[in-house]
């Protein structure tokens, strides 16, 4: 006879068993490495002898490094894309939102970039940048300009990727604040209307408040994926760029931990990278307690 | 002019703005495009050429013995194919159980997988490289495969958020009928979700398959080489000679799985993606 009793016990072992997997994946391989990492950073493990403690040793070096200085400034300073791209695309979801034709075909178009290999593109972008005969510096000859070699000079190389990663991200950004601009309910746009409110009020006061979640949400990730770029450096600016101008702070852990393998100092860095993102993601956690979850 | 006049004035500028922004975006693409099939005197045109006079194919014939193409395109397959497919089946079970099924820590198990998301790869890769070193996994595909296959978080939060609006009601009438509790994962709930898996599974597809970072960490020779690697080393052997129809032409073809992946299914992707963000 199958008593209620019984039928939970089974519940509770294959409940279990069905979750083993990702929890066991959890454990293996991101708590043991991060730990293992944090003990690292206090270690001058090489990856090959010894790990002897060194207390704080690697972090007291890390700040009068200059190249991780430079690499943490790089990594901030392209994020500046971040405002350029929402800007962008939050008006060209409000422009696709409305009645005209050819929306579906627009959406796909806008989002080709974002699918595309990175390093396909990245290929492609490097050759666009090209001094001498770049598709860039071929646009702007049209209207008479020379441009720079834009990644081999330390001041252009920085705007270049900014470029880069706004045109990779938009598609992305403007699907997601499309999403959000159609669940904007018309009632209160018609309402606004008879009320006689401008376009710009209506924007400010409707539009603004109803996206601002997926804002603070785009704002988060892209935080989180931006201070993680690399494969547009790696591929671009092998050698971190000129001066080391264009090296990301991941672009640097990887150098110093599979190059030059201090694997202890380059722990020390990647745990500065986990706790700014740590950082970063709880923020959002509050934030989104404090937004009220409508029931699902 | 009346209202219905300016909003169709209006529509229409916005309809230019947007064609022409469409353009911008596709271009990089369409130039990769065109450049594959120059000329090569063609490729340094003052003004650029966009279609060239004739059309050359030969690059892309080319492209197989000049490097392991098709080396790449297969560890590439095999290390996408293995992870997706393993790994969408244990995510999928897992959001199953954390969804309909009861036991004792289920959300607090459920909380720890999803606060490991905080945690990025960056901040574990160096452990990580040096365990399967010590396996001597590396220069294998096995660190890009193994742990994929004990599944994906996103894809669990995913399926569970799709999971809590089906029902109880139908899970429970199952399990009075006696059917195991793996049955009603694949005959009952698996079928109402098939949707959203293969939507996540696309998007984790496509997420493999570009990767970067893992693979250059792990592959070393070029025969266990993923295809992004092959093409950022044509991309470093080939600028020198400035052969750039020939970088171009392995770059389409790196892009050209994914993209017909999209566009045959760009409906449901753009749906995951803008509910997974929309609701994040």
């Amino acid at each position: 006879m199958i008593t209620k009793s019984n039928l939970y016990r089974k519940e509770k072992i294959y409940g279990y068993l069905f979750i083993l997997p990702p929890i066991l994946g959890l454990l293996i391989f991101t708590l043991f490495p991060f730990v293992y990492s944090l003990y690292g950073s206090f270690t001058d493990w090489d990856g090959l002898g010894q790990m002897n403690f060194i207390g704080f040793d690697n972090f007291r070096d890390l700040f009068t490094d200059e190249l991780f200085y430079k690499s943490m400034y790089n990594t901030l300073f392209l994020m500046l894309g971040i405002p350029i791209g929402l800007v962008l695309a939050l008006l060209l979801a409000l422009g696709l939102n409305r009645k005209i034709p050819g929306t579906t075909t627009f959406r796909v178009i806008y989002y080709i970039p974002v699918i595309s290999s990175l390093a396909a593109v990245s290929i492609m972008w490097n050759w666009a940048y090209n001094g001498d005969y770049g598709l860039v510096n071929q646009f702007l000859e049209l209207f008479g300009i020379k441009g720079p070699n834009w990644l081999m000079d330390k001041d252009t190389v920085k705007p270049a990727l900014i470029l880069m990663t706004v045109w990779k991200g938009l598609g992305y950004t403007m699907l997601l604040y499309l999403a959000a601009l159609q669940s904007v309910s018309r009632s209160y746009y018609e309402a606004a209307e008879l009320d006689g409110a401008s376009g710009f009020q209506m924007f400010r006061n409707i539009t603004w408040p109803m996206v601002k979640p997926v804002t603070f949400f785009l704002v988060v990730t892209n935080i989180i994926g931006g201070s993680q770029i690399f494969t547009e450096m790696n591929i671009m600016t092998p050698t971190g760029g000129p001066e080391y101008s264009s090296a990301s702070i991941v672009f640097y852990i990887w150098d110093k931990a599979f190059k030059n393998l201090q694997m202890g100092y380059a722990s020390a860095m990647a745990m500065i990278l986990g706790i700014f993102i740590f950082i970063v993601t709880l923020i959002q956690f509050k934030m989104n307690e404090k937004s009220s979850f409508d029931g699902d | 002019m009346s209202h219905s006049q300016r909003t169709k004035v209006t529509n229409t500028i916005i309809f230019i703005v947007l064609a022409i922004g469409a353009i911008v975006m596709i271009a990089p693409l369409l130039w990769m495009l065109s450049t594959s099939v120059k000329e090569k005197q063609d490729v340094f045109a003052l003004p650029p050429v966009w279609i060239p006079e004739v059309f050359q194919f030969g690059k892309y014939k080319e492209i197989w013995e000049a490097g392991p193409l098709l080396s790449g395109i297969k560890n590439s397959v095999i290390v996408a194919v293995s992870v997706t497919v393993v790994g969408t089946f244990t995510s999928s079970v897992a959001a199953f159980a954390f969804a309909k099924l009861r036991f004792p820590h289920k959300n607090k198990l459920f909380l720890a997988l999803i606060a490991s998301m905080m945690i990025p790869y960056p901040t574990v890769m160096i452990p990580q490289f040096m365990m399967f070193s010590k396996l001597g996994w590396v220069d294998t595909l096995l660190p890009l495969i193994v742990p994929g296959l004990f599944g994906n978080v996103v894809m669990i939060f995913f399926l569970r958020q799709y999971l809590l609006s089906v029902p109880d009601a139908i899970i429970e009438a199952a399990k009075i009928d006696g059917s195991s509790y793996f049955r009603l994962y694949s005959s009952i709930t698996f079928p109402l979700i098939k949707p959203a898996v293969a939507a996540q599974l696309i998007l984790w597809f496509m997420g493999i398959w570009n990767d970067y970072l893992a693979p250059i960490i792990y592959l070393n020779s070029p025969e266990t080489q993923t295809l992004q690697l092959v093409i950022a080393n044509f991309n470093a052997t080939y600028a020198i000679q400035t052969d750039y129809p020939l970088i171009m032409a392995a770059s389409i073809i790196a892009l050209l799985p994914v993209l017909i992946i999209f566009l045959i299914f760009q409906k449901q992707i753009i749906e995951s993606v803008a509910i997974s963000g929309v609701k994040g």
